[in-house]
């Protein structure tokens, strides 16, 4: 059943000066679907955004709403309504004046303004809160406030700019949940922003993942995890072992060294391509039951399980695996046909390799100042 | 040390509130002189308000700040929004330094090339007496203008430039967004700007000096005329009246102000 | 689109207030510095410049602004300290003391201070009281200095304040933390970092002192003229010359532009070393 089409950008490119930051992007947004732009920052997703919110007009192509052309149609003239990254709330003015500020602009009486704001509270659960002065909102009831001034003028479209990103990991999670339930009750259509790739799965209907101006992928979550469409998709969503091979033929692939049963067919006999293979998909055995075997460099305790890297044939293997295994240990791995997922070489092919330079704490610190960058 | 600050604070306070001092109590002075005490009285509070000529130049003094504060912050906001939005950092740039030019440039020069520009404007077009109110209110309005877009600018950069986007989002068109959301935002620095105004041209002598007519008499121009005779202490009567003014506006404005931040919490 | 143009316009009046009431009355300067009273190109202006004492009066006001400066500095860098080190509701009470003395006509003030420092005056009525004998003050060039000092030492505590108080307080700790002694810790990092409010006071400062009439005039006595005496002479005195007027202000802003140029060079070099 394809629902309607809402929103479609047809080969829109746009550049800031001589950065090219969007090319020949085309993206259709459904009605009742929650889609992402998921990327790091200057991918061009925060662009894209106010493309369709009309805050920017696209440098070549079309942006159509329900069919029709709104490239020079200003934001005021637009039935969709946008969350800002850092809320925007007007300072000047309380809680109730903030979610009445666009519905004013269209002179309703009195007791109509009162009876929706009243609504909205309910619907992000801030009742109570109305004469509060914005200033003195936490992170997440401001938020809430931005979200009741955006559904108050009922768009057909919501567009949120990585809302969630100055909020902590907590409140992020209850935010999540909220906004899903929000969108529940309203049955409205959602563009996300965020380059927080597990907010992404864990919210959409569809994830368009871009990297510098260009789409990568667009799918749902499950899809874009399990079958990335390359190596820079793989990388980018979730932990990933990106190893070169060789098909052999339908169903069999080359990798380490070794020949694999794999479910992917449809390539050339001895193309060379990119193996994924996530690290949860890999079982640890005893070096004699395993397919292939290696030594044991790194144990990184997560909690629930056990980050391994094990070296095989002088690339380092990340393994996530429940069994506490001893560095410095021998080990065989065993991976199933259906654990293995074969993709085409890509410009990003040799951009990702092993993780040599693996080490958790480096991970947590460029994460943090991607944020920072926001 | 604590000791040593405090200490070097009251000579510091003391050097700069002694002539005030003295100027306040000549004020009450029963005598003739501005030197010497001779009884307390206020004789010269008295004085002061059947003095025509001081009252007269007091009402155009306030007459004259309040239009070039007035005007000098219609302007300047209007400008700070412009030069704010400039695309062209060099146009910015260039527009920037010939605003900081009456800043920088001392007001004698000032003074003295606008008389100049008067001067030969009105030889031109024949026009008699050169010098009147309306010199002096453009004088005033042009070394006026760089403090109130220096006072608005920074507020406008402070602002989330997302504020105004949000309000189109939601249905303003742009003029219903200045007026709705960034004036309010920007308007302390629009007040700070117009207070400064005032008090620029409420005080200014040097450049009212050269651009003022005998026409139009300002407070600071009375004064230098009476300085030049003998000065009778019916004018520090009426300073002290004006110190008494300023000191109760300082104080509201900061209890205002005060206030203003701990919202701002 | 079409709302931003009109936004950027809105400058468009104060660029051409700008040009008709800032621009063009420096080109009239200009203009007159080279011409005679009948109009006609001249540059006998410039000439008489080496005449007479003007270049003695020239050096002299920059001498005696340059002293006012210097003691300003003196007096305000310590000041500003304190306050940025005090409470701060404090600190809001000290500002506001010393920005009232400049809402005060300095006329007035100038004249108050004549009463102060008069050889019968408040100073002298306590050192004669006290058996110190009288000294003579009014009429010299101290007493012109401490008239420049007391207009214009506010313009240098408030920005030399303002970047203090603005100094974040954990870079002295960070400082004393990596073994800086409290001296070290002024000359490597609160001194750099006042420098850039050093510089605007000492402009704001030096400026107003150099072109001064009024207060050389009462203070002074009339016993020694400083360049704005003269040049106001020219233009509201008896001896009306506007051409050679406007030749002694171009003089005096060319002069003033030098040293604010050399004073920026050397404010960069000096700031280099933090950035």
């Amino acid at each position: 059943m394809e629902k309607k089409t809402i929103i479609q950008l047809k080969n829109v490119s746009k550049s800031f000066g001589s950065t090219r930051v969007l090319t020949d992007m085309d993206l259709e947004i459904r009605d009742d679907e929650f889609l992402t732009l998921l990327g790091p920052s200057g991918c061009g997703k925060t662009t894209t955004l106010r493309i369709i919110a009309g805050f920017e007009t696209p440098d070549q192509g079309e942006v159509l709403f329900d069919g029709r052309v709104i490239n020079d149609l200003p934001p005021y003239k637009r039935n969709v309504n946008t969350v800002f990254q850092r809320y925007a709330l007007f300072p000047n003015l309380n809680v109730y004046e903030n979610i009445a500020f666009g519905l004013r602009l269209k002179k309703p009486s009195e007791a109509e303004v009162s009876e929706k704001v009243k609504e909205m509270l309910r619907l992000v659960d801030l009742q109570g809160f109305e004469k509060r002065d914005v200033s003195t909102l936490s992170g997440g009831q401001q938020q809430r406030v931005a979200i009741a001034r955006a559904l108050i003028m009922r768009p057909r479209v919501l567009l949120l700019d990585e809302p969630l990103g100055a909020l902590d990991l907590k409140l992020r999670k209850d935010m999540q949940i909220e906004l899903k339930n929000i969108r529940k009750k309203t049955g409205i259509s959602v563009v996300y922003v965020t380059h927080d790739q597990e907010e992404a799965l864990s919210m959409s209907d569809t994830v368009v993942v871009m990297h510098d101006g260009i789409i990568q992928q667009i799918g749902a979550p499950t899809d874009i995890y399990n079958e990335p469409a390359n190596a820079y998709v793989a990388d980018f969503i979730g932990e990933s072992n990106i190893l070169d091979g060789v098909m052999e033929g339908d169903l069999r692939v080359r990798l380490a060294g070794r020949s694999f049963e794999c479910v992917d067919k449809g390539f050339a006999k001895d193309e060379p391509v990119d193996v994924v293979v996530r690290p949860e998909d890999v079982d640890v055995t005893a070096p004699e039951n395993g397919m292939l075997t290696g030594l044991v460099t790194e144990v990184t305790f997560m909690g629930v399980h056990y980050e391994i890297i094990v070296e095989i044939g002088g690339f380092k293997w990340m393994i996530q695996t429940t069994d506490r295994v001893p560095a410095g240990s021998r080990i065989g791995i065993y991976i199933e046909p259906d654990a293995i997922h074969v993709m085409k070489k890509s410009k990003y092919s040799d951009m990702f390799g092993d993780y040599s330079s693996y080490s958790s704490e480096h991970e947590q610190l460029s994460e943090n100042t991607e944020e920072e960058d926001k | 040390m604590k000791k040593l600050s405090g200490a070097y604070l009251v000579l510091l306070f003391g050097f700069l509130y002694a002539p005030l001092l003295v100027m306040i109590m000549i004020s009450f002075n029963g005598g003739e002189s501005t030197a010497h005490m001779t009884g307390v009285s206020l004789r010269w509070y008295r004085e002061m308000f059947k003095d025509a000529a001081t009252l007269q130049a007091f009402k155009n003094t306030l007459t004259l700040s309040v239009s070039a504060a007035l005007v000098s912050t219609f302007l300047g906001t209007l400008a700070a929004v412009g030069i704010e939005r400039m695309r062209s950092a060099r146009l910015k740039a260039l527009v920037m330094s010939i605003t900081n030019i009456p800043m920088m440039n001392p007001d004698i020069v000032t003074g003295i090339s606008l008389m100049l520009l008067f001067v030969f404007m009105a030889g031109l077009i024949g026009y008699t007496p050169v010098l009147s109110f309306w010199t002096l209110l453009i004088a005033h309005i042009s070394f006026c203008l760089p403090y109130v877009i220096l006072s608005v600018l920074p507020k406008l950069r402070q602002m989330d430039k997302s504020l105004p986007e949000a309000a189109m989002d939601l249905g303003c068109t742009p003029l219903q967004s200045f007026l709705r959301v960034e004036l309010p935002f920007i308007s302390p620095g629009i007040l700070t700007g117009f207070i400064m105004a005032f008090t620029l041209s409420f005080d200014d002598f040097v450049i009212s000096n050269f651009t003022s007519g005998a026409g139009f008499e300002t407070l600071t121009i009375h004064i230098f005329a009476m300085i030049k005779k003998s000065v009778k202490p019916d004018i520090y009567a009426l300073s002290t009246l004006i110190f008494a003014a300023v000191l109760l506006l300082l104080l509201v404005y900061d209890l205002l102000g005060g206030r203003e931040e701990d919202m701002a919490v | 689109m079409k709302a931003g143009l009109l936004q950027r316009a809105a400058a468009a009046p104060h660029i051409v207030w700008s040009a008709l009431f800032i621009l063009a009355p420096m080109v009239f300067v200009v203009y007159y510095t080279f011409t005679d009273g009948s109009g006609s190109p001249s540059l006998e202006n410039i000439t008489r410049l080496n005449a007479g004492n003007y270049l003695m009066i020239l050096v002299n006001s920059l001498c005696m602004a340059l002293i006012a400066t210097v003691i300003c500095f003196l007096i305000a860098y310590p000041a500003a300290f304190i306050f940025s080190r005090m409470k701060k509701k404090a600190q809001r009470l000290a500002i506001l003391l010393i920005m009232l003395p400049l809402w005060m006509n300095f006329l007035i003030t100038t004249y108050s201070w004549m009463t102060i420092l008069e050889d019968t005056g408040v100073i002298n009525t306590l050192l004669s009281a006290l058996r110190l004998g009288p000294v003579h003050m009014i009429n010299t060039p101290g007493a012109v200095i401490c008239g420049m000092v007391f207009c214009f030492l506010p313009y240098m505590i408030l920005p030399i304040y303002s970047v203090m108080a603005g100094i974040d307080p954990k870079l002295i700790e960070a400082a004393a933390d990596l073994g800086c002694s409290p001296a070290q810790t002024f000359a490597k990092v609160i001194w750099p970092l006042s420098l850039g409010g050093v510089i605007s006071g000492i402009t704001m400062v030096f400026v107003p002192s150099v072109s001064t009439f009024y207060i050389s005039q009462k203070l002074g006595g009339g016993t020694f003229q400083l360049i704005g005496d003269t040049i106001e002479s020219y233009f509201t005195g008896t001896a009306v010359n506007y051409h050679f007027g406007a030749a002694l202000s171009l003089i005096l802003m060319v002069l003033i532009l030098i040293s604010m140029a050399v004073m920026n060079r050397f404010g960069e070099g000096e700031g280099g070393e933090i950035r």
